[in-house]
């Protein structure tokens, strides 16, 4: 009875699998099964979640209150681009522009933050250099992402959705004071589930 | 008057003398039509990837900013949109008129349908060319482009639509003038598959560029997430129509170079059905780190239904290379373990083309693609070289590859030419398929360092502050143009090998005739088409031995 992908099956075909097929699609599906539990696992259990405060924000009050933020906040000027140092377990506002992050950030390392991120006009993409960490940045849209910075050093903050001709500019910079115990993790996104609305 | 029509629609078919089938006359000129388009669409997206490609490569750096993000638009456009679905509005008028030997149902729609797909294509290539949507492929709102160009996808969208229902149609007309007994082929249901999901799919399109359109004309607002959300629902869920066709030209290849059998109708059909019911869904991962959706929307949305159509395609990883040794053990080749697959026509590209795209498709495209649909490690992932990494192991080193294996056949049984250059078309899948893995590899290592994807300059000349990447970028984008630039000449010769064929080299006479590959697999008579051709053959001995 045996036939090509091309020909018409005559009758019934609902017909016992042959053993090989039957513990193939076994493997198969216990593996997705695995897979299944790993997700949820991975999500409580894991130390970096893309999970946060979500809520949509108007583009003007995302503005201000990166303003508000700034000028509250703000220790220096750094290429004409302000310098701001958030006392620890504050809100951070991140806020991009075409073509710019606002403003340079200088956080404490071992201190939980929450990380605003939002645009003021198209789609932009937040990618901490060197740790390759990314999320998206959506116009209208309030990313609060609780980060504990790891690591001593001085960051990057590189776009990476296209946002029009000059892109490639659009580069900012974290930078994360502090001696103590390193660690070689990138900063969290901690697993906060209770936070999550 | 029924019985005038009925012969006068059969003096509408003619006979193809190496499969037997019946080829309608409409059929044979709406593939032809569709397939022409999609090659020249092929044309105009490789030309971009060149350019696309040697800007990349930072050592060559050769467009300017505009540009290149104008070309990378005309590279996506062409090749994930315009290419493939003009080969699958080929795919599915073979798939249902061809495969069931019936009439094409209403041929003038059909026509109609492919008017409406190239002018929409000219009006969005129009816009492209002139500067005019400058917003790449997934024009993310609220990026704006010229009407026309929103305008164009809709019109497209329509005469896909079109044909697909036309499909539908054809199914219903062949089942109605009993054309074909029992079930439906395997081949002809993974098109259903399609089908289903191309309806699916279209209608996510329609309702992100229908308002998109407006919105571009001053009219209405669009939410920016809204758009991701619904957008992923078409950008994505039309990959998985290139899959379900890509699985259904395995079967259909496995049949037609090495008389592949149907291991059980029930599992490969019960895995075609998964993918129509979980793929829509799955899109979700492209959302994994957006702001606008919780975690359990993610959780459920990427795992329990991502992973059930994950399953559909480790059922055909199976039963594919299973039905090609069956196929070939039950004609003859039956030493030791592996003796069909030493034996196996490697030197036929239709062969090749299979055999390649199942292992690309599955160990580069597919692992990466499941990995990668995880919420942690989407964090490292989303946006940077690793993504279009995954997807060109998919998209062309599976599906593209299938389809130009497929080509190698629809040259002799459709345009009834033989395929010139036979020699370069053997070597074709192999070039054009290594030159992708090498490209898909180096590319998807570079994005583990976080390069981003869509960048013109990731040196950030004039950016103010510095970033230098690892000096094993460099090293992974230069072996990422060598292995796209092998890619590219493969392209180029399956380029010069379709269009030789069919335009420029002379008719082989009423018999498809095909090469002989070593000799044993594709021996097509051109004396006597239809008694001694490998499919009647095949079929002849199904009922001989196989019973």
């Amino acid at each position: 009875m045996h036939h090509t992908g091309v020909t018409s099956p005559k009758g019934v075909w609902w017909t016992p699998a042959h053993k090989s097929e039957k513990v193939w699609a076994t493997m198969a599906f216990t593996w997705c099964m695995v897979l299944f539990a790993m997700m949820p696992l991975w999500h409580f259990r894991g130390g970096q979640n893309p999970s946060g405060i979500r809520s949509r924000v108007e583009i003007a009050d995302y503005r201000a209150r990166t303003q508000q933020f700034i000028a509250d906040y703000q220790v220096r000027t750094e290429n004409g681009m302000p310098v701001v140092a958030p006392p620890p377990g504050s809100d951070v506002y991140l806020l991009g522009s075409m073509w710019q992050w606002t403003p340079i950030l200088e956080l404490e390392q071992g201190v939980e933050y929450t990380l605003h991120l939002s645009s003021v006009d198209v789609n932009h993409g937040f990618n901490l250099y060197p740790f390759n960490v990314n999320f998206q940045v959506v116009p209208g849209y309030d990313y609060g992402l609780r980060v504990t910075p790891s690591e001593a050093g001085d960051y990057r903050i590189v776009c990476n959705e296209f946002c029009g001709v000059g892109h490639h500019l659009m580069v900012g910079k974290v930078i994360v004071t502090g001696s103590g115990v390193t660690s070689a993790v990138a900063p969290n996104a901690a697993p906060a589930p209770g936070g999550n609305q | 008057m029924s019985t005038a029509t009925a012969s006068e629609t059969r003096s509408d078919f003619r006979v193809c003398p190496t499969t037997g089938l019946k080829v309608h006359k409409d059929a044979d000129a709406l593939m032809k039509a569709n397939a022409v388009v999609a090659t020249v669409c092929l044309l105009v997206g490789g030309i971009a990837a060149i350019l696309v490609l040697l800007t990349r490569w930072q050592a060559v750096h050769l467009l300017d900013a505009v540009m290149f993000y104008r070309v990378l638009t005309i590279h996506g456009m062409n090749m994930l949109i315009f290419f493939i679905l003009f080969f699958e509005m080929a795919v599915l008028y073979f798939a249902s008129a061809v495969v069931l030997n019936s009439r094409v149902a209403t041929p003038k729609v059909g026509w109609i349908a492919f008017g409406l797909m190239v002018f929409g294509t000219l009006m969005v290539e129009w816009t492209m060319f002139t500067g005019k949507a400058d917003v790449l492929f997934t024009s993310y709102v609220p990026l704006k482009a010229h009407p026309a160009f929103y305008g164009g996808v809709i019109l497209f969208a329509v005469g896909a639509i079109l044909v697909t229902c036309i499909f539908f149609a054809t199914l219903v007309i062949a089942k109605r003038e009993k054309t074909y007994s029992g079930s439906v082929p395997l081949v002809t249901f993974g098109g259903i598959t399609a089908a289903i999901i191309a309806a699916i799919t279209l209608a996510h399109g329609a309702a992100i560029y229908i308002p998109t359109f407006f919105w571009s004309m001053g009219m209405g607002n669009v939410d920016p997430q809204i758009y991701r959300l619904v957008w992923w629902g078409l950008g994505h869920s039309s990959q998985q129509i290139n899959m379900a066709a890509m699985v259904s030209i395995w079967y259909l290849l496995g049949a037609l170079t090495v008389g592949a059998v149907v291991v059980n109708e029930k599992i490969s059909r019960t895995a075609f059905v998964l993918y129509i019911l979980f793929i829509s869904m799955a899109s979700a991962h492209h959302l994994l780190v957006d702001p606008g959706f919780g975690p359990a929307w993610k959780v459920v949305n990427t795992s329990y239904f991502m992973y059930m159509a994950v399953l559909a395609s480790m059922l055909h990883g199976f039963t594919v290379p299973a039905g090609i040794e069956m196929g070939m053990r039950l004609r003859g080749y039956t030493q030791g373990m592996f003796g069909w697959l030493r034996r196996a026509p490697w030197g036929d590209p239709g062969f090749s083309s299979l055999w390649l795209s199942v292992v690309i498709f599955g160990f580069v495209g597919g692992i990466t693609g499941v990995t990668f649909g995880t919420e942690q490690i989407n964090i490292i992932a989303h946006n940077t070289l690793r993504i279009p990494g995954h997807f060109h192991a998919t998209v062309v080193s599976g599906t593209a590859m299938a389809f130009m294996g497929l080509t190698y056949y629809v040259i002799p049984l459709i345009f009834r030419k033989k395929v010139s250059f036979y020699g370069m078309a053997r070597w074709q899948p192999y070039v054009f398929s290594i030159g992708m893995l090498i490209f898909s590899l180096s590319m998807t290592f570079a994005g583990t360092f976080g390069v981003p994807r869509r960048h013109w300059d990731i040196t950030f000349a004039g950016a103010p502050f510095d970033v230098a990447y690892s000096s094993a970028v460099p090293l992974m984008l230069g072996i990422m143009a060598v292995g796209g630039l092998i890619a590219a000449v493969g392209g180029g010769m399956y380029i010069l090998i379709t269009v030789w064929s069919v335009f420029l080299a002379s008719r082989s006479g009423t018999t498809a005739r095909m090469q002989p590959s070593r000799g044993r697999c594709l021996r097509a008579s051109t004396t006597d088409p239809s008694s001694n051709s490998p499919m009647s053959r095949w079929n002849s001995r199904s009922t001989a031995r196989w019973e």
